[in-house]
């Protein structure tokens, strides 16, 4: 099932929670495109969470498409959605895998964000399409941070490579690597602590992190993953800037695209920077992570308020 | 990019500031730029927009177009209007006498930072002389249990679990009744992280509510939350009627704004603040730093005083 539907099978529960305010705007014989109508519209771009500039580009393309026309919802939407969709287009590569050997894979972000989880849920993923997995239990900082990896890597059949609280990242990122290499593994998945963009320290540490990935192996991390939480707000962009500056982050995973917030503050990010968002976690489970799909996405973005209409 | 905050402050107030004195159209060209700087710090859009409301019709007033100073009037009048919206603050955490037990749960989103908040309170309250019991009653994220447990050890503070079941309101309800024989006199609750629309999730929390009648139960929220935060918040609080806010992460670079959002839905006082990953980053929350963080305080108080 795409997470579209997902997404929409859940909205469905969500009807008290969310704002139904647009569908009083619209009568059947549609409404007349000016500023109180493009004043409506901008609160449902920046409800998404996709900033203020972003925001302001799409109310103005609006603006110069239909101002003073009389028109319905659907017709204002479809505009939205074909310029978004043409700014969030990506070519589709879920992950870039090596030609030869384990293809290294070290996933990043600030506390919290889904991390771990959307680890164990790549691991599925990957146990699913046939390949070996190995995790590097690379929190050796949080409190059971460790357990907590190993307890999904028991549950998904792979391996996994520990080292005590407070062994550095470094060690066991590189160890995690040369058992790949030695056991032939397909797929190499490291975990890091949480950190706030902020602490240059623990930035500094994820280029450690990254180096000692290279020295054991060349041409590793093949994709670094930047964990974002789709509840995040402009923050969003701070953290995409320093963490792919850190860490050379090659794509963001999307992850509790499952609650009613929308993740907007992709759009800003890949508008600002480029990075293309590679999967969305949807739930708890490891079962619960989709391939990113802009187009979906977009649809996303706009299904309350289109439900809120039907 | 990061500073957008303060430089669209500064900008307007510039607009502000060159003018002898204010008109009309160049007052409303600064307060947009003050909206902006709301919305980038991931106010709520609905409250900004009667945010902006107030400000204007005070702003536009005659007393502030004609006065000598209009930036500082302005500003005054933003910053006022902010710290009253994240007022007033309570930071007691409405403590029964020793002899008795208190009971404080903490609820929110995955990932939010309640299991963190739950050590950070666990220190203050024996730091206070009390004798705090840390309680999992989150089966459901894998290692929760143990997070807690190695929480606890580091504070030296009793850890209640229950390993053989899978049902949180046992563990609360079987915990509170134990925490006398325990010796302990404040009762905090981990639960899991939910989103406010699982159905299943929302109905437990209200059944440990009912069985175990905490006296107090508190929303943790990720302070780098932006706008859905007035959703999960208002959920939250139809649920379990909330008796307060703690914001965490607020340590780094968030502006935060999701507090203001938070208070307005919830109606309920901000109490705390964490400001870190060690059990030591809590403060209480204070909303005239808030309002500084979430319009750039240097500017603020350096415009103010050139004004
Ligand atoms: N609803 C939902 N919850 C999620 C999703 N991904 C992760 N979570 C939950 O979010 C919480 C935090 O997830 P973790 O994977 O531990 O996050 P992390 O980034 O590793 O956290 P730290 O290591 O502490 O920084 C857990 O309760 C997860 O079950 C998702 O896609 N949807
Ligand atoms: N920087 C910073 N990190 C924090 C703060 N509070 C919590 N964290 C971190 O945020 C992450 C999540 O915290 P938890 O306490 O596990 O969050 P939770 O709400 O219990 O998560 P679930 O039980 O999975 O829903 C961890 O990495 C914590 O160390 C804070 O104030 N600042
Ligand atoms: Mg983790
Ligand atoms: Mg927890």
């Amino acid at each position: 099932m795409g997470f579209f539907s997902r997404i929409k099978a859940g909205l469905k529960k969500t009807g008290a929670v969310l704002n139904t305010d647009i569908r009083d705007l619209f009568k059947s014989e549609g409404r007349l495109i000016d500023e109180g109508f493009l004043e409506e519209i901008r609160g449902i771009l920046f409800r998404t969470d996709m900033g203020y500039d972003s925001t302001e580009a799409l109310v103005a393309e609006i603006g110069k498409q239909l101002r003073g026309r009389v028109v319905q919802l659907e017709e204002v939407v479809e505009v939205l959605k074909a310029k978004l969709k043409e700014l969030m287009h990506q070519p589709a590569s879920p992950i870039e895998f090596a030609t030869s050997g384990p293809t290294v894979v070290m996933v990043c972000g600030v506390n919290g964000a889904g991390k771990t989880t959307s680890i164990a849920k790549l691991a599925s993923q990957f146990k699913r399409d046939g390949k070996s997995v190995l995790l590097g239990a690379g929190d050796t900082f949080r409190a059971a941070a460790v357990q907590q990896l190993t307890i999904w890597a028991e549950r998904l059949g792979a391996g996994i490579v520990t080292a005590p609280s407070g062994t550095h990242p470094a060690t066991v990122g590189y160890q995690t690597v040369e058992k790949a290499l030695g056991e032939e593994i397909d797929v190499a998945i490291i975990d890091t602590a949480g950190r706030l963009q902020t602490q240059s320290n623990l930035m500094a540490e994820l280029t450690k992190i990254r180096a000692a990935l290279a020295k054991a192996l060349p041409g590793a991390p093949h994709e670094v993953l930047l964990v974002l939480d789709a509840t995040t707000g402009q923050n969003g962009i701070s953290q995409a800037s320093k963490f792919a500056e850190a860490a050379g982050c090659t794509g963001i995973v999307l992850a509790k695209l499952d609650g009613t917030a929308k993740g907007g503050v992709v759009v800003s990010i890949r508008q600002q920077m480029g990075l293309p968002v590679k999967y969305v976690g949807l739930g708890e489970s490891h079962e619960d992570l989709a391939p990113f799909n802009p187009d979906e996405f977009v649809d996303a973005l706009f299904a309350d308020v289109l439900n809120a209409t039907a | 990019m990061f500073d957008a905050l303060q430089e669209n402050l500064g900008a307007a107030f510039k607009t502000l500031r060159g003018q002898g004195k204010l008109t009309e159209s160049n007052m409303r060209e600064g307060l947009k730029l003050v909206e902006k700087a709301l919305l980038e710090a991931d106010v709520s859009y609905d409250v900004v927009g009667a945010f902006m409301k107030r400000v204007s019709e005070q702003s536009l007033g005659e007393k502030v177009l004609s006065s000598l100073r209009p930036n500082e009037q302005v500003m005054g009048i933003i910053y006022q209007e902010l710290v009253n919206l994240m007022g007033p603050v309570d930071h007691s955490l409405h403590l029964k006498g020793k002899g008795e037990v208190t009971v404080l749960m903490m609820c929110g989103l995955q990932g939010s930072g309640k299991t963190t908040t739950c050590g950070k309170l666990g220190k203050m309250l024996k730091e206070n002389g009390r004798r705090p019991l840390l309680v999992a009653a989150d089966l459901q994220r894998p290692a929760a249990i143990d997070q807690l447990h190695v929480l606890g050890e580091q504070l030296d503070i009793p850890v209640y679990s229950d390993r053989t079941t899978q049902d949180p309101v046992k563990v609360t309800a079987n915990a509170v009744e134990r925490a006398k024989k325990l010796e302990a006199d404040v009762v905090i609750l981990d639960t899991a992280g939910r989103l406010h629309i699982d159905d299943e999730l929302m109905q437990q929390l209200r059944q440990i509510d009912q069985r175990c009648h905490p006296d107090q139960v508190y929303l943790v929220v990720d302070g780098m939350t932006g706008q859905d935060a007035v959703n999960s918040a208002k959920a939250f609080n139809e649920a379990l009627e909330l008796d307060g806010v703690i914001m965490t992460k607020l340590d780094g670079d968030a502006r935060g704004g999701a507090a203001i959002s938070v208070k307005e839905v919830t109606g309920v006082p901000l109490k705390f603040m964490g400001t870190g990953e060690h059990l030591e980053n809590l403060e209480p929350f204070h909303p005239e730093r808030m309002a500084g963080r979430i319009l750039g305080q240097g500017d603020i108080m350096s415009l103010v005083e050139k004004a």
